[in-house]
């Protein structure tokens, strides 16, 4: 499989005070399309700070991050949103729902950012409505919505863009047991049906599950495990 | 990201936050309403100057005595008194190339009778051109003789409200009247008119110059109106007017000639300043409104960061941030804007209806201008909270709870 992304000596360096915290330190790193990785390691070791740069929310201070085979590095902050919507879906641990709109308008508000038109927005949020079982949650507005319903709507949000990158972080860190498992299939449905699945999470039970397991401590890749 | 989806992505913005909305439209409609009224109060003020200079006719110089300047420290000791305007000025005035018609008049106030009614008047004399230089339309019968003026007469016009008081239905043409110890037979009634200078012409009569001066006991005159052919020789007329009379007293210019060109557009100057100074004063309060709206914009940017970080990480760029924000701003002006044009024309319209005397109505180039303002400031106000939420970390504003 090609890859779809390369970091090489990707560095993230905040300045706090008179102190540069290396977040991120040369991490080098290659990951498959269609590959799934979990991503691990204590808090406050770098893990989200990699995630964000991996989607573009944030730009490392050193380093190349080729997607697709493009340096993404030099793109404009236009470009990179472009990128954001066209190719990756985020997961979050705390949903991001947007309160005041209903389950449907969430799901169309990427599509409506994109200028798809009304109508097909209609009929591609139909379709994740459908997929995930909550047709019937449309007009239902989050906080109308279950834990696991609404993370439902946020999946269905991230991959109404048919993405080729997942990136979730601590999906079901927010989730009681049933529900966690309910969402961990439906994210691992969608890596089988070939979308790149990069997970963050400290549960090792979860992250046993990814086809390949880093480990992050104090902003370098500790440990690398491949099944 | 299409307007209408912008449109109605910020109407949804609107709909969770009903208090938040109220008020800010409500400042907003209270500073285009208050900048609507107060101009509108202003033009009415100048419509209503310039409506009183207009009835007292066009083409018009006015000549009256004494001159408007000071000279001088002290008060004059000797023979300094401005010489009396006098008939025989007007009729010299009457040689002078351009002038049409020359109306010599007197203005008094006495009782006037019939039958055992009394009230007391104002007594305008004049001459028979008097009609067509006021614009006075008769209901019946006719204006004064086309006599000397030096000779009198003892015939009068009445006002319609004079008629309507002392005549009641009765008839009034043909009836004598008594003002002070003088007879006058009435030859005319003049239409209902209403107020022009001061004077209400319903209220007046009208007899003849040299009746009015024998009634008064006074050889002098209180204006002297000319009326010119055209407005392009006022200003002609007005030098050979001023020259003539200033020959015909001595070399003494002591005579005010005023045109009513030079009246209205002095009077239009100034009440123009003063309505800007009043839409300046209740700019302010759009101002305010304009601050308010920043106030209130920062404070949505800031419990608004989980969502603004949202959409980047869905995919908008900080233009479309941006955007998002300045077109909330806008709508918010605009539609309290339109809330506040609606409730400046409407007290302006209610201050019309309870004072009719003052033609009080709101301009369209001020509800263009007000509406204008108000979307101009609200936009610019609402760049600094725009720019502060494009400008937002995604990764700290996902990051917080």
């Amino acid at each position: 499989m090609p890859a779809i992304i390369q970091l090489s000596n990707i560095d993230r360096h905040f300045q706090v005070g008179d102190q540069t915290v290396k977040a991120l330190d040369k991490i080098n790193l290659t990951i498959e399309q269609g590959g799934y990785m979990a991503v691990m390691g204590p808090s406050g070791s770098g893990k989200s700070t990699l995630l964000n740069l991996l989607g573009l929310l944030d730009r490392p201070t050193g380093g190349q991050y080729r997607l697709n085979d493009h340096e993404t590095t030099t793109l404009s902050d236009e470009q990179q949103a472009s990128i954001r919507r066209e190719q990756i879906g985020f997961v979050f641990q705390f949903f991001h729902l947007v309160p005041r709109l209903t389950a449907r308008e969430n799901i169309e508000l990427p599509m409506l950012l994109a200028g798809i038109d009304p109508d097909e927005r209609h009929q591609r949020a139909n379709k994740v409505l459908a997929d995930y079982s909550i047709v019937d949650r449309a007009g239902h507005r989050p906080d109308q919505l279950s834990g696991g319903q609404r993370q439902r709507v946020a999946i269905a949000r991230a991959t109404v863009m048919q993405p080729k990158i997942i990136l979730a972080d601590e999906p079901t860190g927010n989730l009681d047991r049933a529900n966690g498992h309910d969402v961990m299939e439906i994210i691992e449905q969608l890596n089988r049906d070939g979308i790149t699945l990069i997970m963050v999470t400290h549960d090792p039970e979860l992250g046993a599950r990814a086809h390949e397991q880093i480990r992050i401590v104090d902003g370098q890749i500790a440990e690398h495990l491949r099944r | 990201m299409t307007l209408s989806d912008t449109l109605n992505y910020t109407i949804t913005t609107f709909r969770s936050h009903r208090l938040r909305l109220s008020l800010m439209l409500l400042a907003t409609a209270v500073g285009v309403a208050s900048v609507v009224i107060l101009t509108s109060l202003g033009e009415g003020a100048k419509n209503y100057v310039i409506n009183e200079f207009s009835s007292m006719g066009s083409n018009l110089v006015i000549v009256f005595p004494g001159k408007s300047e000071t000279t001088g420290a002290l008060p004059p000791v000797v023979g300094e008194a401005p010489n009396d305007l006098t008939i025989e000025d007007a009729l010299a005035l009457q040689r002078i190339p351009g002038v049409t018609y020359i109306a010599p008049i007197n203005i008094g106030s006495a009782p006037i009778n019939w039958q055992r009614r009394e009230r007391e008047t104002v007594i305008l004399g004049g001459n028979h051109v008097l009609d067509i230089i006021q614009d006075i339309q008769l209901d019946e019968g006719e204006f004064l003789p086309d006599i000397d003026p030096r000779e009198t007469r003892p015939v009068v016009v009445i006002g319609a409200k004079i008629r309507e008081e002392l005549f009641g239905s009765q008839p009034a043409l043909g009836e004598w009247i008594r003002i002070e110890e003088y007879r006058f037979r009435v030859i005319g009634i003049m239409q209902e008119a209403g107020t022009a200078m001061g004077v209400n012409r319903d209220e007046v009569v009208i007899i003849p110059i040299a009746s009015a001066q024998q009634l008064f006991n006074t050889p002098s005159l209180f204006r002297i109106l000319i009326h010119t052919q055209s407005r392009e020789q006022i200003e002609l007329v007005r030098d050979d007017v001023l020259a003539l009379i200033t020959k015909r007293h001595d070399g003494e210019e002591d005579v005010t000639v005023i045109t009513q060109d030079a009246v209205l557009s002095a009077f239009d100057r100034i009440l123009n300043a003063l309505t800007m100074t009043i839409a300046g004063i209740a700019s302010v309060s759009l101002l305010v409104a304009g601050v308010l709206i920043m106030n209130v914009m920062l404070v949505s940017v800031s419990q608004r960061r989980a969502e603004i970080g949202l959409l980047k990480a869905i995919g908008a760029s900080s233009q479309q941030i941006l955007w998002l924000f300045l077109t909330e701003a806008a709508l918010l002006s605009l539609v309290g804007g339109l809330i506040g044009i609606a409730l400046g024309v409407g007290c302006a319209e209610l201050l019309a209806h309870l004072y009719p005397a003052l033609p009080i109505a709101a301009p369209t180039w001020v509800i263009a201008a007000a509406l204008s303002i108000c979307l101009v400031s609200g936009v610019l106000f609402g760049v600094l909270p725009a720019k502060r939420a494009a400008r937002l970390d995604p990764v700290t504003a996902l990051a917080r709870r």
